[in-house]
């Protein structure tokens, strides 16, 4: 049960950018900049932080649409490149945020998550027929509405269907990217009670990456957060929810407007914008915006560290 | 209690389909007072939007039209209003926060000219007063350097800049009456708790009022005195803030909240079951009866009306 199924290891992505005059001058955006994560079997990873801050690229590094500069990604005991694209294709499937841009217009619901059946020669015609009636059922679609194309389906149906074509081939990680953020609160709900429920029955991984906190406190075993390519802190989401270490968590979880009038905590805001990655502050990214900043944080990167068991935090107060 | 600012009463706002007419405001009443914050909250497609744009005149005709009721302020129905007399009031005293800093703002124009515009025409200032007030709503704003702003384009400002920008020009004429319509929608929470916090600040210096709308209820919880939930196009349920957290009394209203991920807590989900229906084919009797835990036969044939109920106001066969 314990056994990891994906370590990254000081991963790294930096996007070259051209600017000034004739786009001589050549910097780079560190989009991810030395990241290390494990996630261990069955479980869910959270993936926290504003926008910008790296978490789409690290999900793309991850299910190797995107190739990393630097470091290593081990999916089940190898590294990630060492398997071939459909050995890849068929234990790590991916979940994408827009239910309306990613599903074909002109292929119907049952040829869309059957495609990778049909790409890997799964079974005969028949059975990859019932199959896909099968995952109809299991997202809570009804079997006949495999004939029917994705505009006859509202974002939350279509986002069941991506879930169903996710666990077609019965993946052992699903990277789910902002599955739910273009969806109303009911249907968002729904989604989310879909997501735990497939995985306490077939046992996959997730990594769950979202800008909300609540949303992600809600579905993750372990939450890391991110700011501007770095993880700040890593912790179980009960601890990262009840002991946040980084200042940074504790103004997100501050800033989590929380739907009771009685709860509304000490308004900690903090000024400003993220700065832009391609010019990142020295030392700690967070020390501009930082209340408890002191020098060494302008000078030094923290690293990042285990405080208790379990809980990381890359900060120089720890 | 003093006279509501703004009161809006059995408003109905029609727009014409290819499958025929939709009501998307389909007889709302609501009052906002003075000093009071609104929210109108609800899921995609409930007419929060629709009603904010009917309060501001600002439903494109064709394909739609206000067809009944009226929107009092001032001792005037602004909908009997001429579009020439209307604009002597919006964007003066009554002024709208808009969704998407990202589109809401023309990109080929300066913000210093886009905030003077509204001095220009509402205030007939010149150029350079235009300017320097613009100078104060950006400080007001908590804009650094407003002074070097002035010369920027939007596209070089961030996302909760830009909507600071689009807060400017609402509040440059002192509006009595600001409605913001999903201000936070596309910003991150960091941003957005300022946001919100600048809101709350501005309401009271200005001594207006503020409409909320949106679909976040943590934000409602945060920043509203009184709130109306929509669904389907009709308001289901209106009350004080603390009633709606404490006690909802419509199914829907509980259903969201059910619906809410809160933060620590990982216990099951109990959403509302189904999709919100298309205003086309809306079911026979209440509109929420298919997703209702507690229809009964009276909801699945008639519709219930609004009522008041002490101080709120529901929709439901439940509460009759």
């Amino acid at each position: 049960m314990n056994e990891n199924i994906l370590e990254i290891k000081n991963l790294k992505r930096h996007y070259p950018v051209s600017s000034g005059l004739l786009s001589l001058s050549k910097t780079t955006v560190k989009a991810v900049n030395g990241v290390s994560l494990e996630i261990k079997k069955g479980e869910t990873l959270g993936l926290v932080g504003e926008s910008g801050c790296g978490k789409s690229t690290l999900a793309r590094l991850l299910t190797g649409l995107e190739k990393a500069d630097h470091g290593s990604i081990n999916f089940k005991g190898h590294k990630l490149n060492e398997w071939t694209a459909t050995e890849r294709s068929t234990m790590l499937q991916m979940v994408f945020q827009d239910p309306y841009s990613s599903l074909n217009p002109r292929q119907r619901i049952g040829s869309i998550i059957s495609e990778s059946m049909r790409i890997h020669k799964s079974g005969s015609k028949t059975e990859i027929q019932r199959r896909v009636e099968e995952l109809l059922v299991q997202v809570g679609l009804r079997p006949e509405h495999h004939k029917r194309y994705p505009h006859e389906f509202s974002g939350g149906q279509r986002q069941r269907v991506a879930i169903a074509r996710a666990i077609a081939m019965n993946p052992d990680l699903i990277i789910c990217d902002e599955p739910v953020s273009a969806l109303d609160v009911s249907v968002q709900a729904q989604v989310l009670n879909l997501l735990k429920s497939i995985q306490k029955e077939f046992g996959m991984s997730y990594v769950f990456i979202s800008h909300d906190l609540s949303v992600v406190s809600h579905i993750s075993d372990h939450v890391a957060v991110m700011y501007l390519g770095q993880l700040m802190e890593i912790a179980s989401a009960e601890e990262l929810y009840r002991n946040p270490l980084h200042p940074y968590t504790q103004i997100l979880l501050d800033a989590v407007p929380v739907p009771d009038p009685d709860m509304q905590g000490e308004d900690v805001i903090i000024d400003g914008d993220m700065p832009s990655p391609i010019s990142p502050p020295s030392g700690c990214p967070f020390h501009p915006r930082c209340p408890k900043a002191m020098d060494i944080c302008s000078q030094t990167q923290p690293k990042l560290k285990e405080t208790v068991s379990g809980h990381k935090v890359a900060c120089h107060l720890y | 209690m003093t006279a509501p600012k703004l009161k809006i009463k059995n408003l109905t706002t029609s727009f014409a389909t290819p499958g025929g007419i939709i009501k998307a405001v389909d007889n709302a009443s609501l009052d906002l007072g003075q000093g009071e914050t609104l929210a109108v909250v609800g899921e995609s497609g409930c007419g929060k939007t629709v009603l904010s744009l009917s309060v501001m005149g600002l439903i494109p005709d064709p394909p739609g039209r206000i067809t009944a009721g009226q929107v009092i302020y001032r001792d005037q129905d602004l909908v009997q209003l001429s579009e020439q007399e209307m604009q002597k009031i919006r964007g003066n005293s009554l002024s709208m926060v808009f969704q998407e800093p990202m589109t809401s703002l023309n990109p080929v124009f300066k913000i210093g000219g886009q905030i003077g515009e509204t001095l220009r025409l509402h205030k007939g200032m010149g150029k350079q007063q235009a300017a320097e007030a613009a100078v104060e709503a950006l400080k007001l704003v908590g804009i650094p350097n407003p002074q070097k702003r002035l010369e920027n384009f939007p596209h070089e400002l961030s996302g909760g800049m830009r909507q600071r920008v689009m807060i400017a020009m609402a509040l440059v004429c002192s509006p009595e009456i600001l409605i913001a319509d999903e201000p936070t929608t596309a910003l991150d929470v960091t941003i957005q708790s300022q946001i919100l916090r600048l809101l709350d600040n501005l309401k009271h210096k200005m001594n207006g009022s503020l409409m909320l709308i949106t679909h976040d209820l943590g934000v409602v919880a945060r920043v509203a005195t009184r709130v109306a939930v929509m669904y389907a196009g009709q308001i289901v349920e209106s009350a004080p803030i603390s009633d709606i957290f404490k006690e909802p009394l419509h199914p829907y209203t509980q259903g969201l909240l059910n619906s809410v991920p809160r933060l620590g807590c990982r216990m099951e989900l109990n959403p509302i079951p189904g999709n919100v229906p298309a205003l086309l084919n809306l079911p026979k009797g209440c509109r929420f009866n298919p997703r209702c835990s507690h229809a009964f036969d009276l909801c699945r044939e008639q519709e219930p009306q609004l009522i008041d109920r002490g101080g709120r106001q529901i929709r439901c066969w439940l509460h009759r």
